[in-house]
């Protein structure tokens, strides 16, 4: 490449960027406005809030048009996530299907699964959740044990087993999910990638309160449920090359844009300069760790740049996807810790009035460093696939 | 928006590894604890190469590069662990000079004799920040020019640049044999003075900036070495009949260093472009990946010296010649923690 290095957006990016705050300013909800998504009001509160981005082709800004986006790219993606953690605007509870499934589908689905499915999963009529661990199979994915078997009438897919942990499972329409479809195979071979419908015959779903007390995930379990053959992602036996693309985003630059991280590193500073004017030692305690926590925010907005960067230029990303897992979560993490610092004893208060945005942050942040593979097993990874070193 | 470097600048940069490649091996590094020349046989070559002179503007000879254009020169100056100051005399000195010749500093020519000097016989600078008394400098044994500054007492800020036969120069001992420490006596004098005030004020800023910078680099490079030498040395040696690389506690040790190295890299390049461009936010920027880089390469010492064990604690392994630039780099031009509290401050200001 030729192009030499700029830091800064286009004239075009900027004006896409203007375009977008107005949007926002004028149509997102008062930050922290709607009930919790994990609650039933919430989630269709949330629901809501994705139809109307959705009628102004704001949900999915970098899918083609055809399927409701605007054919934005990669670097116009991040503007438009910068402007949406501006306004602090809701969590997206579209998030399983919107960044996790779609780019999935748009590197394996077929034409039809695309108009099927995407323009739903886009608008929030239906809304996905993720159908990977089960109760033996966590961080060892390749051990899944639910399985498929061929139906009676050779149309599709009879899958029975269970699946945890699935986020958003209390509620959802649709699951993603891994099954064993040749019983021979082992391990990462003879697994299927399947679309389910969540009120098929056969699937019963029970909400797992969570630690906060809110159903944020569930545990399903499939009896004999048929899935037509057009509800294979990818190829039969395929599954795992699918799975990876999928964690890929989970880990790499789709689910976790760098604007949600600066936006909290802002607001960590101004609580930092709040307490600071209260009480100058007792926050200078602090001082160090809400340096590291805003330098780690701003460190994954360059190389989020980096990234994109390499991506446009028809590189791609591999194990540098588990990398930046790790230090996302752990920015997560960081920053919400030092808040809670900050706070003292207050960081307790949680109900009635108190604002406990940031508790819930750091709850939140603390699954961020088990949820999309455990920081261990991508550890593993960087280990294995960037140093070289042997299997264990 | 295109954060990368460009081909150009990736095959100066391959063309910087080959020579260090072949010049500046570990055997070579111990070779030069005994000898106190800054114009080495190997520093000649980078001057034929260009490298000494890469920033020197090109009406006085040189390549005109940006510090963007030299951090990858850095990064494998840090990686062979270069004793002659390239960064002071290439990322710190030749800009300060030119900086100094375009508001016509100096008497007639002197100025432009310097970086005319740089750039066609590959003069060897150091660079001191301003401090009080004879602070030790590294590279200051043997060098041909000294830029010092003062930013205290009734005059204010001034830059001096002073040839050999202006300073005293004691040789001090350093746990790094290649740094050639040593303490630079010198007089402020009027003859000495080539910028006070304002414009000494801000050059001093914007060295330790660009110093903050280019320092990062050299970290990065030395991070990278001592985490593939640690990981090469688990790939082989075995214990309870494998490789010791093969157990999780020791490749989380290795891929916990890594994955920050991987983080201190854009932010190493960021801020040099800030600095390039004169960005508002550039001497934060500065302080982030410095402050990034130090820690990077701290973190990386500590863990690639615990996986090499024993082995890795002695005289005849090749580690300690990179811990001990990475100690000595991490404390220079501010540490890691004065640089966040640095970038706190900035933030706290509203900038």
């Amino acid at each position: 490449m030729d192009t030499p290095m700029d830091l800064r957006f286009t004239p075009a990016q900027e004006a896409f960027r203007r375009e977008a705050r107005a949007w926002l300013e004028a149509n997102a909800p008062e930050p922290r406005s709607l009930p919790s998504l994990d609650t039933a009001e919430g989630f269709e509160a949330h629901r809501s809030w994705e139809r109307a981005m959705f009628d102004e082709r704001w949900s999915v800004v970098s899918w083609p048009e055809e399927f409701g986006g605007r054919g934005a790219g990669i670097l116009e993606w991040l503007v438009f996530e910068e402007e949406y953690w501006r306004v602090q605007a809701p969590l997206r509870v579209s998030q399983n299907g919107v960044f996790l499934l779609a780019p999935t589908m748009f590197e394996f689905g077929t034409e039809q699964q695309q108009r099927r499915f995407l323009p739903a999963m886009a608008s929030g009529a239906e809304i996905w959740c993720q159908g990977w661990s089960e109760p033996d199979a966590g961080s060892d994915l390749a051990g899944i044990r639910s399985r498929a078997v061929r139906s009676a009438d050779d149309r599709g897919w009879l899958l029975t087993g269970q699946k945890t942990w699935a986020s958003r499972g209390a509620f959802a329409e649709w699951c993603f999910g891994l099954f064993r479809t040749d019983p021979e195979a082992e391990r990462y071979r003879g697994l299927t990638y399947f679309l389910i419908e969540m009120n098929a015959p056969g699937v019963v779903v029970r909400p797992i309160p969570q630690l906060d007390g809110e159903t944020g995930f569930a545990e399903i379990f499939f009896d004999d449920v048929f899935v037509p053959d057009d509800q294979v992602l990818g190829g039969v036996g395929q599954g795992w090359n699918v799975a990876m693309a999928t964690a890929g985003s989970e880990r790499g630059l789709s689910l976790r844009s760098p604007a949600r991280y600066c936006e909290a590193a802002s607001r960590l500073v101004a609580l930092y300069r709040q307490r600071r004017a209260k009480d100058p030692v007792g926050a200078g305690r602090s001082a160090d760790a809400v340096a590291q926590a805003w330098m780690d925010a701003e460190v994954y907005r360059l190389a989020t740049l980096w990234t994109a960067t390499r991506v446009l230029d028809g590189g791609s990303v591999g194990p540098e996807a588990s990398a930046n897992k790790i230090h996302w979560s752990e920015t997560d993490l960081a920053i919400h810790r030092a808040a809670l610092e900050l706070l003292g004893p207050e960081a307790e208060l949680h109900g009635g009035d108190a604002d406990a945005s940031w508790l819930d942050g750091y709850l939140f942040a603390l699954a961020g460093l088990i949820y999309a593979g455990t920081n261990e097993i991508q550890r593993n990874v960087v280990a294995e696939r960037m140093l070289g070193l042997p299997r264990g | 928006m295109h954060f990368a470097f460009t081909d150009q600048q990736i095959e100066f940069r391959d063309a910087v590894r080959q020579v260090l490649l072949n010049e500046c091996s570990t055997d070579d590094l111990r070779a030069s604890f005994e000898a106190p020349a800054a114009r080495t046989a190997r520093w000649e070559t980078l001057a034929a190469l260009g490298v000494v002179g890469a920033s020197v503007p090109e009406a006085h000879g040189g390549l005109g590069l940006g510090l963007v254009d030299l951090v990858p020169l850095l990064e494998e100056a840090g990686r062979a662990a270069l004793p002659e100051p390239l960064l002071d005399t290439t990322a710190l000195a030749a800009p300060l000079l030119a900086e100094l010749a375009a508001a016509d500093a100096g008497s007639r020519g002197q100025v432009a004799d310097w970086l005319e000097s740089i750039a066609a016989g590959g003069m060897a600078v150091v660079v001191g920040p301003p401090a009080p008394g004879a602070t030790p400098l590294a590279g200051a044994n043997g060098a041909d020019l000294y830029v010092l500054a003062t930013d205290g007492g009734p005059d204010g800020p001034q830059i001096h640049v002073l040839e050999p036969d202006s300073v005293t120069v004691t040789p001090v001992p350093s746990l790094d044999p290649t740094r050639r420490l040593a303490a630079v006596q010198w007089a402020p004098g009027p003859e000495s003075r080539l910028a006070s005030g304002p414009l000494a004020a801000s050059l001093i800023g914007r060295t330790a900036d660009r110093a903050a910078v280019a320092t990062g680099a050299e970290l990065l490079g030395l991070t990278q070495r001592m985490i593939t030498m640690a990981a090469d040395h688990a790939k082989v040696r075995q214990q309870f009949g494998r490789p010791i690389g093969s157990f999780q506690a020791v490749k989380h040790l290795l891929a916990g260093a890594q994955v920050t190295l991987e983080f201190a890299r854009p932010a190493v390049y960021g801020a040099a472009w800030s600095l390039d461009e004169g960005e508002p936010t550039a001497s934060r920027a500065a302080s982030v990946a410095k402050a990034y880089a130090s820690e990077a390469a701290t973190e990386a010492a500590r863990v690639s010296l615990q996986v090499h064990g024993a082995i890795g604690y002695t005289w005849e392994c090749d580690l300690h010649l990179f811990l001990k630039r990475a100690w000595a780099l991490s404390a220079a031009w501010g540490s890691a923690a004065e640089h966040r509290a640095r970038v706190l401050a900035s933030l706290v200001a509203g900038a």
